[in-house]
């Protein structure tokens, strides 16, 4: 298991965290989040459900809309666009 | 925003439900282990009571993702405020709760002795729950939701903990010497031999000659209405909440909050408004320091109505005469706090393998004074321990959210070594994030938020270390443009 973070396509990018529990979900999360530019989609997967609580205030903090969210036995997709 | 959970296109029923099918299969597990025990023994209530509040702890927890690790270390490593404001929350609840209880005569709480272990203890353990992802009620909940990290958290604080307390050989070199004159006038029993063992040296030289009270104590007004209401329920509970919510607005929330709502001159009512945003925010969190806040109280309440209709102090007492002698303390006591408490059972979780593996564990004030090593089907605060698991386990499993996190090497060593930290932390301190700090401050003993600050002060450097080693690892790998 490890991270893994790579651009998928214009303005698109891929955030993998699974098998990681807190914090480093939320954590990897803030720095890819600084990295893409406005407007930018990430698509995160995780499989922590503690993190995501994190996550969504994190992004309803920083104005970042979460665009679609598909959870199922542990395991989540969500999209983020950033602000 | 499009939101799909829990739903397989093109599954049969069985895949559809199965994960609820063993939902429900825990809950009724539950339900037939009481059933079995009051037929052993009607006063096995008295333990299921703990079963049974640990359950609906670890639900509230898992329903809210609430971690009081989370409350300080989201703070400095991602800048969210939401599980702080779900802490602060709980904590209004449970002191308001625990002054009906108090009021009422059922309450079980003792203040915890006020010196600079507190702090020390507390400095210790909120560096340690920064790696290990959960303070120890949230590790207990996590471990329900299938992570298997936390089962190594849990391990690692029990035996770091039994280790601890009965420390000695080398170690004692670092007691001073009045901790040893100060524990010869005690007048302990021979075979606990006081004055070996750091621990002991720690406790008995040093702890017991230390003031524990509550603010209404302090002030001569413990007894009265007025010193529980006034100055340990709001000045030591209702007043700090609301200068740490107000804090926490001003620090984490506001300015997000003014974006938001475009308020460019905003007026004190905006203010209000934009706090009790911040509070209602995360309505999963909110709802579970509600829920966890009033529980925590009714555990206290309910357990002090049963200690008066069993006529006991200490469920020892009760484990004696249903002929259980085995593992009581000198004094025929064993761990009974009679509310929410998590690190000292998990002791005694450690500390009972550790004496079955031969190694004395009852020449200690800890285990062989104060709290026994019962076997742990007969440890009740164990039970609320287990109960926190199932419990969460019940509402993860319902919510389609239970998966088996298997550790790699990164993620056991730090949820070990963290776990080491925060049981060496919380046995200086006296107790965890909840027997420290949540059960403290909750019943106007001021000593929790000396934990807190603590607390803050280990997680903050926490944070900084883990953030330099994913800083570090990531530039290690490469390959990782982030």
């Amino acid at each position: 298991m490890a991270m893994s973070f790579e651009q998928t396509g214009a303005g698109e990018w891929r955030l993998d965290v699974k098998g990681y529990t807190c914090p480093h979900p939320q954590m990897y999360t803030k720095k890819a989040m600084q990295k893409i530019a406005s407007g930018d989609v990430l698509t995160l997967v995780f499989d922590n459900p503690s993190s995501g609580e994190s996550i969504l205030s994190m992004c309803d903090s920083d104005g970042n809309d979460i665009i679609e969210r598909d959870e199922l036995d542990g395991n989540f997709v969500w999209k983020i666009r950033k602000a | 925003m499009s939101v799909n959970a829990g739903v397989v296109q093109g599954s049969g029923w069985l895949e559809q439900h199965r994960s609820k099918l063993y939902s429900a299969g825990i809950l009724l597990a539950v339900v037939l282990g009481s059933i079995w025990a009051l037929s052993i023994d009607s006063r096995f209530l008295y333990l299921l009571v703990y079963v049974w509040f640990g359950v609906t702890y670890g639900v509230l927890l898992q329903y809210g993702r609430f971690c009081m690790a989370a409350a300080v270390r989201d703070l400095f490593a991602v800048r969210v405020p939401r599980m702080a404001v779900g802490m602060m929350i709980a904590v209004g609840l449970y002191s308001l709760v625990a002054s009906v209880v108090t009021l009422s005569g059922f309450s079980s709480f003792h203040p915890n002795a006020l010196g600079w272990h507190i702090l020390i203890g507390g400095l210790i353990f909120g560096f340690g729950f920064v790696f290990t992802g959960g303070c120890a009620s949230g590790s207990l909940y996590k471990a329900g939701e299938g992570n298997l990290n936390s089962v190594l958290v849990i391990f690692s604080i029990s035996f770091s903990q039994a280790l601890v307390v009965t420390s000695g050989g080398w170690l004692d070199s670092f007691a001073p010497a009045s901790w040893a004159e100060s524990a010869l006038t005690k007048g302990m029993p021979e075979e606990l031999t006081v004055t070996q063992g750091w621990f002991d040296l720690f406790t008995a030289g040093y702890v017991w000659d230390l003031k524990g009270a509550t603010l209404a104590d302090m002030l001569g007004m413990g007894e009265s209405t007025f010193g529980i209401l006034f100055f340990n329920t709001f000045v030591n509970a209702l007043l700090p909440v609301m200068i740490i919510l107000v804090a926490l607005y001003v620090f984490y929330a506001r300015k997000g909050y003014l974006r938001k709502s475009g308020k460019t001159n905003p007026t004190f009512a905006d203010e209000l408004a934009g706090i009790w945003a911040m509070c209602t925010s995360s309505r999963n969190t909110a709802l579970a320091g509600i829920g966890l806040g009033i529980f925590a109280g009714l555990h206290m309440w309910v357990t002090g109505v049963l200690r008066e209709h069993y006529g006991i102090f200490n469920f020892g007492e009760m484990l004696s005469a249903m002929g259980y002698e085995q593992g009581l303390s000198i004094q025929g006591t064993v761990f009974d706090p009679g509310y929410w408490y998590i690190t000292t059972q998990e002791a005694q979780w450690g500390g009972w393998v550790m004496d079955k593996l031969g190694i004395d564990m009852m020449d200690s004030i800890f285990f062989g004074l104060d709290n026994g090593l019962p076997n742990p089907l007969l440890n009740a605060p164990g039970f609320m321990s287990i109960g926190i698991i199932l419990g969460a386990a019940i509402l993860a499993l319902a919510r389609r959210e239970f998966k088996w996190k298997i550790p790699t090497l990164e993620t056991a060593t730090f949820a070990i070594l963290g776990g080491i930290f925060m049981g060496i932390g919380a046995r200086l301190a006296m107790g965890c994030n909840i027997g420290a700090f949540f059960a403290t401050v909750t019943n106007g003993d001021p000593s929790g938020w000396i934990f807190l600050l603590g607390m803050v002060g280990g997680g903050y450097v926490g944070v900084k270390v883990f953030t330099r080693w994913m800083d570090w690892k990531m530039a290690r790998e490469g390959g990782c443009d982030l």
